[in-house]
């Protein structure tokens, strides 16, 4: 979004939104790092380069909203307003993460929040969120179900599947399709028939169909509450692809031998964190020195987060045995 | 009431459900204009209308994920399976989500789903629609799996599946939806997880569920004859076993048959086998006799197929074989 | 500005070890969080590092080609005037997992000897059911006629026997009906060569170092260990409420806490330049696992009552189990114990984990006759041998420093007291 087109009038929103990513993309790091120091085992995908995505789309979200997303899930999470400590407990599979340590990093969830979830089966999540839209639907809530998918789903069965049937069914539902360009190590115009371009994958079920800059916090905000807007209005389900680039690997084990150094470091150069602060300080609305309070304020935010993760108790044994059945 | 059957007493189930509960809804293929591919939701349509009896396009994957997301937005959805064998398409949802999402999330959400369907060979559909899953869900966690052979049985396990917190299967063989028997007046329940004793007997135990059990029956008939007392156990429910009425019966008796349409290779009563020597080992008069369905894909073929069926002759040879009895 | 300590980073929930494959910082390049440092090769991929902190590359610990465990600290980023930690290029073999001597674990935690399959031949064939009744009942299985399949003695053949006779006669010993047993096939022969494991390498390396470096004596004592069997009953009695038990060698490693207290040279390592003093005793424990052996430490002995060693040698082996071990507990320990007693060896030595200065290796505790009081008694001995470095230690020492132990397992309530 131009500069010039951003509406000033809500400077705190706007700080806000700058706070909400830096938070993710410090969290993002840290988590790298214990992962590195084997405090945080199974897979770790970290979110870092897509914090607009999760921050522009979820700041528009009402607590009768429901989120569903996939494993890459931490950003999700954070931007619906988990609390980096019990997120960072959960990494660690402590007792005191969101779900007991019994989920880990892809597998987060506060069904307070109406956060449904993390989950590591590509495409898996989809019917799912359609159902949640069902219960908003057959209740008359007024929710929408947000759900995000990554570009690997357009190619699963449930893809297909959950768009025909929202569509029929009308159910109040956004499909955020989050393209970072790679499913795991390959690049998606590799695998599929149409190229790696997925702006109208959701027409030939009749959705609207939106493409906007995924590195753009303020274009990612306008464009999900157009299409909230047509969902919670009765009129169906509609559809969003964001082009995104993760600026770590698909996970930590990840050697990175599929993409150019170049084409990361132009991505590099597209930083939304960055990007954001620049044009709040083109437009005067803060200074370096208002920034550089927020990333700091952030980092002690983790770093408090770490702690608490790392002091934590483990599960016991009793916990194993817990919450198979209700 | 009058014998009715287990058609007549799942129509029951669900007529008494929608009316009582307004959160209730069902999902499936062909189960509202059509009236059901075995006609259990017919007329439901009618009376309900479209919001609540939803036909869903053939997608198994999005009609069984949207039911299981409806269970953790707070409806009770029963979603219905064509054909039980159409449920290898919505594993995924069914094991990764449905019966994992509790755990997963630390206990936050359950996932109050039931999900039905026809299951069972003998009809001469070929192996894709013949094949009896209900094991392979049984071995999940947080699934339990019920399947009744009885009208009684039927209403009331559905009716306790509908009230149950967690995912339950119930399966349904299409060869008994026309099997008749008493179902009580009053408001009865039967609870997941108990097995009924058919008939006592005190010489051998012979333990089945489903179709089966019409075979059982038949053999213990056949015992008889020869002054052979057996006792027979319907399982009712694959997850959770109720393993203390099996193993009873066999302290009482020191020898058992387990008699199941499902192949003996991985098949439930494998586990039952496994079970009971570890529980009464020292009861057993002989090896544990097991008749299952034989290792081949099933075949078109009448003859053929009646042949890798279990049957009444196979269980006496087995029984023959381990206790000569 | 913090000073980053470098480890060699997990890539993975399967990766125990690493190597620099090249540094792409070199020492005195300032450093951006972020900023690719190297290259770490694993066992799957060479897979780029990144910095985790702000500063200059102060310290290159470990250099490209040579691998170490995961944790381990290989480089240090701090500003330029920042005082270093005094990190030392440790030398990459020590840092590899375990060394010298055989398996450990408490002897009482011995498997049960399994005992000789029944010989085929002239097995009696009786179902369950049919035994147990015929042992209520003293029938002689022997004496029956099965008439089950395959003339298998069953429960109606029992129960006619039990009808039939009188006064239960005494069963005869159903073994001794059985002849002996057949000898077992011969183990299939391996026809492919093994490739080395990460572990078994560096196994190899630790006690060749240890047996080039360390010039090396034994001494051996026998330790008479009823009363110390009796004690151990009588605390574990008493921790029963607290689920605490203590094995033989939890006493021992208590024993040889409260040893190198007593004589503080066993807990000092040789340099060419000066014994290093440690600040505490971590005693070694040599743990058998399927890949290979281990030696972790329980850290910090010297606080430890018998009761605490019993909570954390307890820990330790799960977690050796489940690869849940920390860098010092690997490498940090300060004196060893090995035991081999629950396999049946009446003794043995074992070769010193460098760089520490003696290992204690274990036999089985057996009974055998003594002299006590003047009389014949049944005593049980346990052997035990110091295996010593004698660039710390000399003979006098060594026995000085055995008899120490000794005396602690044979006067229990001493290191209770």
């Amino acid at each position: 979004m131009q500069a010039e087109a951003i509406d000033t009038s809500s400077k705190t929103e706007l700080l806000n939104l700058y706070q909400q990513m830096y938070l993710i993309r410090e969290f993002e790091e840290r988590a790298g790092e214990m992962y590195t120091r084997g405090l945080i085992r199974g897979f770790l995908h970290l979110y870092s380069g897509q914090e607009a995505v999760a921050v522009g789309a979820i700041s528009n979200l009402e607590d009768r909203d429901y989120v569903v997303t996939h494993y890459r899930d931490h950003g999700h999470a954070l931007a619906r307003g988990m609390d980096p400590k019990t997120a960072m407990a959960e990494l660690f599979g402590k007792a005191t993460g969101s779900s007991k340590g019994k989920g880990g990093s892809m597998h987060l969830f506060q069904a307070s929040r109406n956060f449904f979830g993390g989950h590591a089966i590509v495409g898996g999540h989809l019917p799912l969120a359609a159902g949640l839209a069902l219960a908003a639907q057959y209740k008359k809530t007024g929710g929408v179900a947000l759900c995000f998918l990554g570009d690997g789903s357009v190619n699963e069965g449930e893809f297909h599947e959950t768009m025909n049937l929202a569509a029929v069914w009308k159910l109040p539902m956004v499909f955020f399709l989050e393209n970072n360009l790679y499913g795991m190590g390959t690049a998606v115009g590799r695998v599929h028939a149409r190229g790696g371009d997925f702006d109208m994958a959701g027409a030939p079920y009749g959705l609207d169909c939106t493409v906007v800059d995924g590195m753009d916090v303020l274009a990612v905000r306008e464009a999900t509450k157009v299409a909230l807007e047509k969902a919670r209005s009765g009129a169906g389900p509609a559809y969003i692809e964001a082009k995104t680039f993760r600026f770590h690997g698909h996970s930590v084990a990840d050697p990175v031998k599929y993409r150019t150094r170049e084409e990361e470091q132009e991505w590099r150069t597209k930083d939304p964190i960055s990007h954001l602060g620049d044009q709040l300080l083109q437009l005067d609305l803060t200074t370096e020195q208002e920034l550089l309070e927020i990333r700091e304020s952030q980092d002690e935010v983790i770093r408090e987060a770490v702690k608490f993760a790392q002091e934590s108790p483990e599960p016991t044994d009793e916990d194993l045995f817990t919450d198979v059945y209700a | 009431m009058p014998e009715i059957n287990i058609r007549d007493a799942l129509q029951m189930g669900h007529h008494e459900a929608l009316e009582s509960d307004p959160n209730v809804l069902i999902l499936g293929e062909d189960i509202g204009a059509y009236g059901g591919a075995y006609s259990v939701t017919a007329g439901l349509l009618d009376e309900f209308g479209p919001d609540r009896v939803r036909d869903t396009p053939i997608s198994e994957a999005a009609f069984v994920g949207a039911g299981i997301g409806a269970a953790v937005g707070g409806l009770k959805p029963i979603v219905e399976y064509m054909n039980l064998n159409f449920a290898l398409l919505a594993f995924d949802q069914m094991i990764n989500i449905g019966a994992s999402l509790q755990y997963m999330s630390g206990g936050q959400v359950s996932v109050p789903i039931v999900y039905r369907a026809p299951t069972g060979g003998g009809i001469q559909l070929a192996a894709t629609h013949s094949r009896s899953y209900e094991n392979w869900l049984a071995a999940v966690p947080g699934m339990k799996v019920v399947a009744p052979s009885t009208p009684a049985d039927a209403l009331g396990l559905l009716r306790s599946a509908l009230s149950d917190p967690n995912p339950v299967l119930m399966v349904e063989h299409v060869l008994m939806y026309q099997r008749k028997g008493m179902v009580p007046d009053d408001h009865f329940t039967v609870p997941i997880g108990k097995a009924d004793i058919r008939r006592p007997g005190s010489d051998v135990t012979i333990v089945s569920y489903h179709h089966a059990m019409i075979t059982a029956m038949d053999v213990a008939d056949k015992l008889a004859a020869r002054d052979v007392s057996a006792e027979v156990i319907d399982l009712r429910t694959l997850r959770p076993l109720d393993m203390p009425m099996v193993i009873a019966s066999v302290e009482k008796t020191n020898r058992v048959l387990l008699l199941e349409e499902n192949y003996k290779t991985g098949g439930i009563m494998g586990e039952i086998a496994a079970q009971i020597q570890e529980q009464a080992f020292d009861y057993l008069d002989g090896p544990i006799a097991r008749v299952g369905a034989e290792d081949v894909p099933h075949p078109y073929n009448r003859g053929l197929e009646q042949s890798m069926l279990p049957s009444a002759d196979k269980a006496l040879a087995a029984l023959s074989a381990a206790y000569g009895i | 500005m913090a000073v980053t300590e470098v480890v060699m980073p997990s890539m993975g929930a399967d990766m125990v070890e690493g190597a620099i494959a090249r540094w792409i910082k070199i020492e005195g390049d300032e450093i951006s969080r972020g900023d690719i440092l190297a290259e770490v090769e694993t066992d799957k991929a060479v897979v780029e590092m990144e910095a985790y902190g702000n500063g200059i590359l102060r310290k290159v610990i470990i250099g490209e080609g040579v691998t170490v465990p995961v944790g381990q600290i290989i480089a240090i980023i701090a500003d330029a005037d920042e005082d270093l930690p005094d990190v030392d290029a440790p030398a990459a073999e020590t840092l590899a997992e375990p060394e010298s001597a055989p398996v450990p674990v408490a002897a009482e935690t011995a498997p049960e000897p399994v005992a000789a399959p029944a010989a085929p031949a002239g097995r009696i064939k009786a179902s369950p059911v049919a035994k147990k009744i015929a042992a209520e009942n003293g029938i002689d299985l022997a004496s029956l006629t099965g008439t089950g399949p395959g003339g298998r003695i069953v429960k109606a053949d029992v129960e006619a026997a039990v009808a039939g006779k009188g006064t239960p006669a005494p069963a005869a010993d159903a073994s001794a009906a059985a002849p002996v047993a057949p000898s077992a096939p011969p183990a299939a022969l391996l026809t492919e060569d093994i490739p080395l494991s990460g572990m078994r390498k560096a196994i190899a390396r630790t006690v060749i170092r240890s047996k080039a470096d360390q010039p090396d004596f034994w001494v051996t004592v026998n330790v008479e260990m009823t009363a110390a069997l009796e004690a151990r009953k009588q605390f574990n009695r008493s921790m029963a409420d607290i689920g605490v038990r203590v094995s033989v060698n939890d006493m021992i490693l208590k024993a040889v806490a409260l040893s190198i207290e007593k004589h503080p040279k066993w807990n000092m390592s040789y340099t060419d330049e000066k014994l290093v003093a440690h600040p505490n005793i971590n005693v070694g424990v040599a743990i058998a696992l399927d890949q290979g052996l281990m030696v972790p430490a329980i850290l910090g002995c010297q606080g430890k009552s018998l009761r605490d060693i019993a909570i954390a040698s307890k820990d330790l082996g799960a977690r050796a189990r489940s690869g849940g071990l920390t860098q010092e507990e690997m490498t940090g320990g300060t004196f060893s114990v090995s035991n081999l007693g629950m396999f049946g060896i009446n003794e043995f030595s074992a070769i010193i984990f460098p760089p520490q200065p003696g290992i204690l290796a274990i036999g089985a505790s057996t009974p055998t006759p003594v002299v006590k009081d003047g009389e014949l008694a049944i005593g049980n001995i346990m052997k035990m041998t110091l295996s010593v470095d004698h660039r710390v230690n000399d003979g006098a020492e060594g026995a000085v420093f055995i008899n120490e132990i000794k005396g602690f397992l044979e006067n229990p309530l001493s290191m209770v007291l």
